[in-house]
């Protein structure tokens, strides 16, 4: 748990943050978001002492922050920030293992767990190991600087706006993978953001700064409903409405643009699509656009054959839905086991969309929000 | 053309050789010394940039000593004596090098040292895992101009009769003789040219992927 109790932050005589006090849970997602200059990354810095807290306390599992050594303070917190955060001196290996080699873990231990938080974002080892911050694309990066943070396995991860660099595909897919990290690791994690449709589609909780002062302090769908103050109205855009997911239908909430592979493509063809979509799976259809299964980056590097179609390789996976079911059970049918995303079907199995978490939020922000480009 | 060669090589081959030697030895030792100060003091300046912008200016005044007065000055104290040569030279080539070092610790992005902090680095760990490693590009550039000028200041050496390639140049202007001028300063160009040469392949081998200008 971490506690702000009355904590004041000064820059010389400039006082940003006047009195703030709020508790975050063990395995809470926050967002704190707020104008620029509101404080964010300032409270953000003073949870891992980059920024000196001028008054009051912050405690961590009833510990003042301040009486712990602040270097095993920072090696116990994960730490990403937007753009710039990896070593460009270093490869990906030896950034993801700053920390524990700071802990002075094993080399056998260090390597395992790279290779298994490679696994878990689908980057593979061998491929990414030994490439250099320069050599990967934006998302691949940011995917980097997360794993750093969870690398030795911290209980709380601050995260600085760290997506904000990203283009919106990439960022899409970058929120449903963190996300799903949070739901499988259940991590406290702490993250700013200025992006409104980003904390409502990731946060537990949403922190709204104003000034250095807490506006409000609620769960996305608390804050839609009954946003604090006008700034916050503002910053949900149009005015929020009644709203009432349950006559939603999965065409609402889909998303139109699919990743879609003939399956009689090759495999090479397919991995570039990938690559060059920064996605791990692509929807596998047969020349009338019908759907016969997914296709897995992981299948065609462990069972493809170079210049081989991909039929073979084609998994048939039940993560369909109707596309005039009800939004309703196409949420609780991603919850369950946690997918990634369904794809929605017409009647005669042609490929309509696909929902994702982010398509889902988008729906329902937009159906709130009075806009149509979902 | 072929013939001077020829003669100049029968008359001067085993001088020009030992010259060499004697001239790479003087630009080792003092380069190799100039390099450990400029290093070191380098990394304690970049820790006080503030007190740093007085202290360089005043340190590149030394630059602008001609390095004869030099020479000279230290020959009076010191004698006749290899410690002489190295000396100076070695104080020529601080310079360089602890300018390079200092830019180059100081220009790394603040936002890369904050986040080695944030993962729990010590500021020492910061200097030598990050701050370092990013600005060594700068300090070999540094190291590289430093023995360039070095090669050709050692020259002076033979001024107080210490030998080197020096030698050929002032006994050629002695008696004024073209090709012994040439003998001594074609030699140390190409010494110079080598070794600049030498430093781009170990700064190229040295340098991670991830810092290198062209892949
Ligand atoms: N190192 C610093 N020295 C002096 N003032 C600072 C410093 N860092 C931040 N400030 C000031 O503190 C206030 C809060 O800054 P902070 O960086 O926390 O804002 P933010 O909410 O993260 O803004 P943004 O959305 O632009 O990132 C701003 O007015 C800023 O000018
Ligand atoms: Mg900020």
């Amino acid at each position: 748990m971490i506690e702000f109790k009355n904590v004041k932050k000064a820059y010389q005589d400039n006082v940003v943050i006047e009195d703030l006090s709020f508790t975050i849970n063990d395995g809470e997602f926050v967002c704190i978001i707020g104008p620029s200059g509101c404080g964010k990354t300032t409270t953000l810095k003073m949870i891992n002492r980059l920024h000196k807290v001028n008054g009051g306390e912050i405690l961590i599992d009833g510990t003042n922050i301040n009486d712990i050594d602040v270097n095993e303070l920072r090696k116990s917190i994960g730490y990403v920030i937007q753009h710039i955060g990896l070593f460009p001196n270093m490869n990906v290996k030896q950034n993801i293992s700053v920390v524990p080699t700071l802990l002075k873990w094993s080399k056998d231990k260090i390597d395992l767990r790279i290779k298994e938080l490679m696994k878990m974002i689908n980057m593979p080892f061998d491929e990414f190991a030994y490439k250099y911050p320069n050599e990967l694309s934006g998302g691949q990066q940011q995917r980097v600087g997360v794993l750093r943070a969870l690398a030795a396995n911290p209980n709380i991860i601050l995260m600085d706006e760290p997506f904000g660099a990203l283009d919106p595909i990439t960022r899409d897919v970058l929120q449903d993978e963190l996300r799903n990290i949070h739901d499988q690791l259940k991590k406290t994690i702490i993250f700013v953001t200025h992006d409104m449709d980003e904390a409502v589609k990731m946060a537990d909780r949403i922190l709204f700064l104003d000034g250095g002062k807490i506006l409000q302090y609620a769960t996305p769908e608390e804050m839609l409903k009954n946003p604090g103050t006008p700034l916050i109205r503002e910053f949900l855009g149009k005015i929020s409405y009644d709203y009432n997911a349950s006559d939603l239908t999965c065409e609402d909430v889909m998303r139109k643009r699919v990743y879609t592979v003939y399956n009689k493509e090759r495999t090479l063809k397919c991995t570039s699509i990938m690559k060059q979509r920064d996605v791990a799976s692509l929807v596998v259809v047969d020349h009338n656009n019908r759907y016969l299964g997914i296709i897995r980056i992981e299948d065609i590097k462990s069972e493809g054959v170079p210049g081989e179609t991909i039929e073979k390789l084609i998994r048939k996976e039940d993560i369909t839905v109707l596309i005039n079911s009800n939004a309703r059970d196409a949420f609780s049918e991603l919850e369950k086991d946690n997918k990634e995303y369904l794809v929605v079907l017409k009647r005669d199995r042609q490929v309509a969309g696909i929902i994702t978490r982010s398509s889902m939020a988008k729906a329902l922000a937009s159906l709130i929000w009075g806009e149509n480009d979902v | 053309m072929f013939k001077a060669l020829s003669d100049f090589f029968d008359s001067y081959g085993n001088m020009l050789i030992s010259s060499i030697f004697i001239h790479l030895k003087f630009v080792f030792i003092s380069v190799a010394i100039g390099f450990i100060i400029a290093f070191i003091l380098g990394i304690l300046l970049s820790r006080v940039p503030k007190l740093s912008v007085i202290l360089i200016p005043i340190l590149s005044i030394f630059q602008t000593i001609p390095g004869l007065v030099f020479i000279g000055v230290l020959f009076l104290y010191l004698g006749i004596k290899d410690i002489t040569v190295i000396i100076a030279l070695a104080i020529y080539a601080i310079f360089p090098i602890l300018k390079n070092t200092y830019v180059g610790l100081i220009s790394v992005d603040k936002k890369i040292i904050e986040a080695a902090q944030g993962c729990g680095m010590n500021p020492f760990q910061v200097l030598w895992k990050i701050e370092i490693p990013l600005a060594m590009p700068s300090i070999i550039s540094g190291l590289r101009m430093s023995t360039i000028y070095t090669v050709s200041w050692a020259v002076l050496a033979a001024m107080i009769g210490l030998g080197g390639l020096g030698e050929f140049v002032y006994r050629g202007i002695e008696t004024n003789n073209t090709t012994l001028i040439l003998g001594g300063a074609i030699p140390s160009a190409i010494i110079a040219i080598l070794l600049g040469y030498l430093i781009d392949k170990v700064q190229y081998h040295f340098t991670p992927r991830g810092l290198r200008k062209e892949p």
